[in-house]
């Protein structure tokens, strides 16, 4: 149960960054979730937007580099501790975490969080099994 | 296939033969029609009658293409102007203009030059061909255009630019001979993909790229992209323009129109002339061109000759590919480097495309090389170490073939500029004032 993950490559040069969100802003597509990182000349954005498939054919017809990959995304009980179970027990079960981020969106009860692991497979069994709510493409149209 | 075959396989003993007739002749011509070589071969001592085998063309002076422009504009013509029926001129990247004019058996020559290496290729008068060279005083689009009517084909003289028109009307009109600068050939191909169009759609076969230098590594992902098969030809409007030399359709050289052009290699330092199969510039002595004929022309352009007889059956001389202009070598950090090398190191590298710019910079006395490559490979976005890994790649085999270390940058792609005509790939600002 993966979700779809943005990847955009964005040069390190005045513009990058406003040519992509006016692009997914044209596309009417809205970002739920973000990490940016940085080298001395690119950068790497990641996003999870309420519709992968539209954002990444806009912005390939903006000339971007776009790739879509699969994440796991996990709701959490916003209360101290419950990030710290989760990852607990994906460390516990050699689930190595390569990178992770929040979501921006904002709900009562939820925190949610992005997991780019190398088995997503074997990671949400894992996380099912035990109980962790995972966020769906459909819940994250309708965040 | 040939246009003039009787010619074009002539014995090697009976090519010589006619050169050396024909050279007596010009030198005859240019002392009595022009002032300037009047003045140059007397000073030097050389008539018709001292030329008693090719080898004592030694004798005559080089000629420049600053010498053209110092007899700006007409000054080299050896004919009044009422017997030019053409003019051409070169960019003037460096102050004015050389000019150059043809006499009507001029024209007819030079078209022979280009019939005889569009044919080498397969070109018939079946063919259908799109000519995307800039018309003008240019030489290129005009030398192909007649060539190619020569021999019969239908001639779209569509000129350069409008790129998506051009995609159409390769389509809609069933192009199928493509004549560009291989630049232009390859930005063609990504906008008529672009619009949806296929190579299955198309009915293009040949590529005729001229006008600028070109690996063949590059040659063979633009005929990738674009599903034709290429040939290079070479000239310049100082000789004629195009048709000079051609390449055949095994692609082992280019031909030279050796009743026209006598070729020879020299030393460009010391100026001594370089055998048989070694490398230098290559200088031209015009045969039969009665405009402006041109007596040991410099080109400033590196290659080596063959005599061999090609397995084309092509008898004339062969050049190697042009491997860049004198002119264009960069000298970075004492260490000299040709574009085309960092271009052959670029086109053997999967995940970007075939566009790149150099960039050079001085800081502290010291030259520093950046090369931008476009990332294409949307893949390698999965994590930073694949791109680091795609640069650090780049940025080794930068090393080992130029013997100094470049900078690699990676750019978004289409960020680097296309071109419609000759691609101006290098960016030097090492002379300007450091900050």
């Amino acid at each position: 149960m993966a979700i779809k993950q943005l990847s955009i490559f964005v040069e390190n040069k005045k513009g990058s960054l406003v040519e992509i969100y006016e692009t997914l802003s044209h596309a009417q597509v809205d970002i739920r979730a973000m990490s940016i990182a940085d080298t001395q000349d690119f950068g790497i954005l990641r996003l999870i937007v309420s519709d992968a498939e539209k954002a990444a054919e806009a912005l390939k017809q903006a000339h971007c580099i776009v790739s879509v990959t699969d994440v796991i995304g996990v709701a959490i009980n916003d209360q101290a501790g419950s990030l710290a179970k989760v990852v607990r027990l994906l460390t516990d079960n050699d689930v190595n975490i390569e990178y992770m981020y929040a979501f921006i969106t904002v709900s009562k009860q939820y925190a949610y969080v992005v997991f780019r692991v190398a088995d997503n497979d074997a990671a949400t069994a894992l996380l099912e099994t035990n109980g962790v709510k995972l966020v769906t493409e459909d819940d994250i149209r309708n965040l | 296939m040939f246009f003039q075959k009787d010619i074009e396989t002539l014995p090697r003993k009976k090519i010589e033969e006619i050169q050396l007739e024909r050279l007596k002749y010009i030198v005859d011509y240019c002392i009595k029609n022009v002032p300037f070589y009047a003045k140059r071969l007397g000073e030097a001592g050389v008539t018709a009658e001292k030329i008693k085998s090719l080898s004592d063309i030694q004798y005559i002076p080089y000629t420049n293409k600053s010498d053209i422009r110092d007899n700006y504009p007409y000054g080299l013509f050896a004919q009044p102007l009422k017997n030019i029926v053409r003019i051409h001129a070169s960019s003037g990247t460096t102050g004015k203009p050389t000019v150059v004019g043809y006499t009507k058996n001029d024209i007819n020559n030079w078209s022979d030059c280009v019939a005889r290496l569009c044919m080498a290729v397969g070109v018939t008068d079946e063919d259908v061909a799109q000519i995307s060279f800039g018309y003008g005083l240019f030489t290129g689009a005009l030398g192909l255009h007649y060539g190619l009517e020569k021999i019969g084909c239908s001639v779209i003289p569509i000129s350069s630019g409008n790129t998506e028109k051009q995609a159409m009307i390769l389509k809609d009109f069933g192009a199928s001979v493509l004549v560009s600068t291989p630049s232009y050939a390859m930005y063609m191909s990504e906008v008529a993909h672009e619009m949806g169009i296929t190579n299955d759609e198309l009915n293009l076969r040949i590529g005729l790229f001229g006008s600028e230098g070109c690996t063949n590594e590059l040659r063979d992902k633009i005929e990738k992209g674009f599903g034709l098969f290429s040939t290079d030809n070479y000239g310049m409007s100082e000789l004629m323009g195009p048709g000079v030399s051609g390449e055949c359709q095994y692609r082992c050289g280019l031909h030279f129109a050796e009743d026209h052009f006598l070729p020879e290699i020299i030393d460009s330092t010391t100026g001594e002339r370089k055998g048989e199969g070694e490398f230098g510039e290559l200088v031209i002595t015009t045969l039969t061109k009665e405009g402006i004929p041109m007596l040991r022309y410099r080109t400033k352009d590196i290659t080596k000759l063959t005599y061999d007889a090609c397995k084309c059956g092509r008898t004339h001389a062969r050049m190697d590919k042009v491997s860049g202009r004198s002119d264009d070598m960069l000298k970075i950090r004492g260490v000299n480097v040709f574009p085309s090398q960092i271009e052959s190191v670029m086109a053997n590298i999967e995940g970007i495309s075939p566009h790149y710019e150099l960039v050079l910079t001085r800081k502290n006395y010291t030259d520093y090389l950046e090369v931008r490559i476009e990332l294409t490979d949307a893949e390698l976005l999965v994590d930073y170490g694949k791109l680091d890994a795609l640069r650090q790649l780049a940025v080794n085999k930068l090393k080992t073939v130029l013997g100094i270390s470049a900078k690699v940058v990676l750019v978004a792609p289409k960020s680097i500029k296309r071109y419609e005509g000759k691609a101006k790939r290098i960016v030097d600002l090492r002379n300007q004032s450091e900050n």
